[in-house]
């Protein structure tokens, strides 16, 4: 035909590469269009996208390196004799973490080339329905032309900007994972106190779709010995009704499970976090030692406060990108409130030819895992004879932070708003991982959570896991639930033992009986 | 008939026989459990929710060593419990390496103190000893501590430490006695050796090691010992894991031999010696080859015999009563229903023929068996797929078919297995292997390509293959499986 490519993938991450890999499957014509505009404080990184770069991969990394420094910990009662001090040495890390990146940046350009996509590294923006156009960062103009264009640009991190000194003196987790040096300097850390030497603030704003990053940033930078204080406007995710994004077409609940909500944010008090709930900054300045004095308001004293950090992280969600692709110049329509592109059930825009996939998305989950088999599954739609759309039900997910949690399915209170509270029971349990026993640990938060329908068959409709490894626990559940399971079902499944996620399967008491949730023993 | 056979062994009568005081009418209990362990306490619990009356007999003879335990069984005293904190204790150490690479300084030297974590383990055993003294009491259950073994029909003789004898009737009565570890029968072993009965309480460390056999008990201990900075030796007569999947054994054996521990292959001890008195001593071995004449020697501090269990069935009076056993293996064959020849007698747990050796899977029949007896539930204990875990230094979860017993049952044209190796993200930055973790389902083609089988060899394998078990008991199949979103970035996702 006359465009020069089948497919135009602009963005290079998540969505975007898989899309573009499968479709080249198939033996068309791909080129894809990676930018990383910089930071405002001037971080930039390699082709991949969020995830690799600035999202799960070194976030994950980061969270083991503070799971480690509880390790040190626990090894001292299973008869290691570490001799003190310990310390934490934050250039290590990040340059192990670092280096990982880049070689995840250099295989995406090796496979790339090995199904023989067509990378360019240009800032793209439409000028016509089939046309992209872009500058290079020489400032070369180059044009693109192709019969279909996925959008997959995902999104970046918000600034309060109505903060003075937010954007000047702040930095968010695009820069936080490239830091060369502690965004704290490097304290000493032993077993029994922290110095306070150095501290840094993470400020959240719970309008956000996703504070999980902030509370996972706070979680690991206390778990290497940072002071570390986690500022947020409201209680504990509690302003997450308007995230409550209950699509009346596909009955999408990614309501946060405001209970379990809690039970994170507990053991991150009791693990060293501090917390100024109810308190929004008013300004940032800087200090001639060169700290930051930050200003707020505490909305419960009415009082304004102040206190000198060495860091101010902002996590107040993140913005699509979209404002350079020239969107309306082809009329492609987002949501006004969020500025997310609209799709239907099988990512296409409102502009014929033009789709969209991953956190640019409007009513999508803002996970890796979606993007990829969104991208996917487009792909073998427009080149492979597949009708298979997307089915965003029932997706799990976990939040890393030092307890972790892992979910699949509806929240309580989704399964209440939609049901009907005594169309469902709630199977609970606070149970201790086993290997919290000789360490010492506390494990008041470990709880484990199920939704079941309450009629006859009793289908789970949700699960919910506070506890060491949520993620590998809840994952093959996650399978279950796609299979439809169900109570019985589940409590017929015989534990490994001992493991946590047998405490799943031993499941008996319910919240409506209101008796004491507390696992004892074998 | 029934009737002939109640005049005959007529408990009263035999104890006025015996010159004892007549039973009355009544027996003094609804039921008599056999066994304090995993089974046979949850049967026991269970039953005094449905007000029954209800005794449990546990008692432990000590090992040749002289060890021996509290309340519970195995499981919590000499199994699962303790073998998995020492595992956790070897794992620890891993981590201390790899946190160096995520930035983490302590001096180069760290050594492994057993009695540190010996007392810990011990310590919360008896915790949990004491707990289930609480509950049994709470839940009025009778416990004794003392042996029991039938001498009629509906009577047990309790014997306990002092040599004290008492007679107890029930109506009905389960079998959970569970089992202990084989000896080799040869000179020298149960003098000089020891079991899993006594290492996870053993008062001094271990030093070198020889591990004798290659279930998973052996490959377990031998993997945390080495882990523990230990010299770890493991002697296998023939293959790795009998009864598991072949291919994931191997891969456990590669990976457990790349991390420092020795194997000697096809060979078995023929005799050991005491060379020198200590705790530990050192022990002179003599081994003989499974496919030669060559004899081997070496010397090792500490032998630990881990070649097998077998069921304590032989000294419990069941020719008294008549329940039979297999003579070979010491088992007992029951029904569907967990009941033994002798209808009012029953079993549960490790001493089932042909049925899991498992705490989970004796807990759930244990349960399930009284509810029938006494709630008039119908639910049977459902042994298939049941999830299993290996904790060696690389963990190994397994639900339903090995790929050798699938396709000897389906055949190979019927089965299809999509496997992948996958390097776990917090690997990466240690720089640990990242070819060895591994995972495979295999899938039935002719029902739609259902899941019949699921094995991961990697990190937290427990925790991962709990769920996959579940959605396998939900009928599984391999689309669902694509259809399903992974969680990123476990390793479970692969």
């Amino acid at each position: 035909g006359k465009n020069e490519y089948d497919l135009l993938v602009i963005g290079g991450g998540s969505g975007g590469l898989a899309c573009a890999k499968e479709a080249a499957q198939f033996g068309r014509k791909v080129a894809v269009l990676d930018y990383v505009e910089p930071s405002p404080r001037g971080t930039t990184w390699g082709i991949g996208g969020t995830c690799v770069n600035v999202g799960c991969i070194p976030k994950k990394l980061m969270h083991q390196a503070a799971l480690l420094g509880s390790a040190l910990k626990d090894a001292q009662h299973y008869g290691w004799n570490i001799s003190q001090p310990v310390h934490h040495t934050w250039s290590v890390m990040a340059q192990g973490v670092q280096n990982y990146v880049k070689s995840l940046n250099w295989g995406h350009r090796v496979q790339l080339q090995d199904k023989k996509v067509k990378y360019f590294n240009i800032k793209g923006s439409f000028s016509d329905p089939h046309t992209v156009r872009g500058l290079t960062k020489a400032g070369k103009e180059t044009i693109v032309t192709a019969d279909n264009i996925v959008i997959a640009t995902g999104g970046r991190p918000k600034y309060p900007t109505h903060v003075a000194g937010a954007l000047e003196y702040g930095i968010t987790s695009d820069d936080l994972f490239w830091l060369k040096e502690s965004p704290g300097k490097t304290p000493l850390v032993s077993y029994s106190y922290i110095l306070c030497l150095y501290k840094i603030i993470v400020y959240i704003c719970l309008t956000g779709v996703s504070p999980d990053v902030s509370l996972e940033c706070a979680g690991f930078l206390t778990g290497l010995g940072l002071d570390a204080t986690v500022m947020m406007r409201s209680i504990p995710l509690r302003g997450f009704d308007q995230a409550s994004q209950i699509s009346k077409k596909n009955q999408i609940c990614f309501t946060i499970q405001q209970q379990m909500a809690s039970l994170v944010t507990e053991h991150m008090e009791s693990y060293g976090t501090k917390f100024l709930k109810r308190c929004f900054p008013t300004k940032v300045e800087k200090l001639k030692s060169n700290r930051l004095q930050v200003t707020w308001k505490n909305a419960d004293l009415n009082t304004e406060e102040t206190d000198s950090f060495d860091t101010v992280m902002w996590a107040v969600g993140r913005v699509p990108d979209t404002k350079t692709l020239n969107l309306e110049k082809v009329g492609v329509k987002t949501n006004s409130e969020t500025g997310k592109i609209i799709v239907d059930a099988s990512e296409a825009t409102s502009v014929p030819h033009i789709y969209a996939v991953g956190d640019i998305t409007e009513g999508r989950p803002e996970l890796t895992p979606t993007a990829i088999a969104a991208g996917k599954l487009l792909a073998q739609r427009l080149f492979g004879q597949s009708s298979e759309l997307m089915d965003y039900d029932n997706v799990p997910t976990t939040v890393f932070t030092p307890l972790e949690y892992g979910c699949v399915g509806l929240s309580e209170e989704a399964a209440v708003q939609c049901h009907g509270s005594d169309n469902i029971e709630v199977y609970h349990a606070y149970y201790k991982p086993l290997e919290f026993t000789v360490a010492e640990r506390d494990a008041t938060q470990c709880y484990v959570k199920m939704v079941c329908l309450r009629e006859r068959e009793q289908r789970i409709l949700g699960l919910h896991f506070i506890g060491p490894n949520a993620g590998e626990v809840i994952q093959g559940f996650a399978l279950g639930i796609k299979c439809g399971a169900t109570y019985p079902q589940l409590m017929q499944t015989v534990g490994i033992h001992p493991t946590c996620a047998e405490e799943v399967t031993k499941l008996r008491i319910t919240k409506r009986s209101g008796l004491d949730a507390t696992v004892t023993g074998c | 008939s029934v009737q002939a056979h109640k005049e005959e062994d007529n408990p009263q009568k035999t104890m006025e026989v015996n010159g004892l005081t007549p039973v009355p009418d009544s027996y003094d209990y609804d039921l008599i459990v056999i066994g304090g362990g995993s089974g046979g306490l949850a049967a026991a619990k269970e039953a005094a929710k449905y007000e029954k009356k209800v005794m449990v007999l546990d008692f432990v003879t000590p090992t040749p060593q002289g060890n021996s335990w509290g309340l519970g069984g195995t499981c919590v005293n000499v199994g699962c419990i303790p073998k998995k904190l020492m595992h956790q204790a070897a794992l620890l150490g891993q981590a201390l390496q790899d946190s160096r690479k995520f930035g983490w300084q302590f001096t180069e030297e760290v050594k492994h103190n057993w009695m540190t974590m010996t007392e810990s383990v011990q310590n919360y055993i008896g915790s949990l000893n004491w707990g289930y003294r609480v509950a049994l009491r709470d839940t009025k259950v009778t416990y004794e501590n003392a042996y029991g073994e039938f001498v009629g029909p509906h009577t047990i003789k309790a014997t306990n430490k002092k040599g004290i004898e008492k007679l107890y009737t029930a109506e009905r009565f389960i079998i959970a006695t569970g089992e202990r570890p084989r000896y080799l029968g040869i000179p020298g072993d149960k003098e000089y050796c020891i079991s899993s009965d006594d290492l996870f309480s053993l008062p001094y460390c271990p030093g070198k090691t020889l591990v004798v056999g290659a279930s998973y008990v052996a490959l377990e201990c031998a993997g945390f010992l080495a882990g523990l900075g230990l010299d770890v030796t493991v002697m296998v007569r023939s293959i790795l894991l009998r009864g598991f999947d072949q291919d994931m054994a191997n891969k456990i054996g590669e990976y457990m031999k790349e991390h420092g521990v020795n194997f000697i292959r096809e060979f078995v001890p023929i005799k050991v010696e005491q060379v020198e008195e200590g705790a530990p001593g050192i022990l002179k071995v003599t081994a003989k080859s499974t496919t030669g004449d060559q004899i081997i020697e070496g010397e090792y501090n500490t032998v630990l015999l881990a070649i097998g269990r077998d069921p304590c069935t032989r000294k419990i009076g069941l020719d008294k009563v008549g329940v039979h056993i297999n003579e070979k293996t010491g088992k007992i064959p029951v029904n569907d229903e967990e009941q033994t020849n002798v209808p009012h007698i029953y079993a549960v747990g490790d001493i089932l023929q042909g049925k899991l050796e498992l705490t989970p899977v004796a807990i759930q029949a244990g349960r399930l068996l009284v509810r029938r007896l006494y709630a008039g539930a119908t639910s049977k204990c459902d042994y298939v797929n049941v999830p299993t875990t290996v904790f060696t230094p690389l963990e190994y979860g397994a639900c339903g078919y090995s790929e050798e017993t699938a396709v000897e049952k389906f055949g190979e044209e019927n089965i299809e297995v999509y496997h992948s190796h996958f390097w776990p993200l917090e690997w990466t930055v240690p720089s640990r292997d990242n070819n060895k973790c591994y995972a495979k389902i295999i899938c039935n083609i002719q029902d739609n390509e259902r899941v019949i089988g699921f094995h991961v060899l990697g990190p937290n394998a427990g925790e991962v293959t709990q769920g996959f078990a579940a959605a396998i008991k939900c009928g599984l199949t391999k689309e669902q499986l694509d259809s399903t979103i992974g969680i990123h970035p476990v390793c479970a996702e692969v």
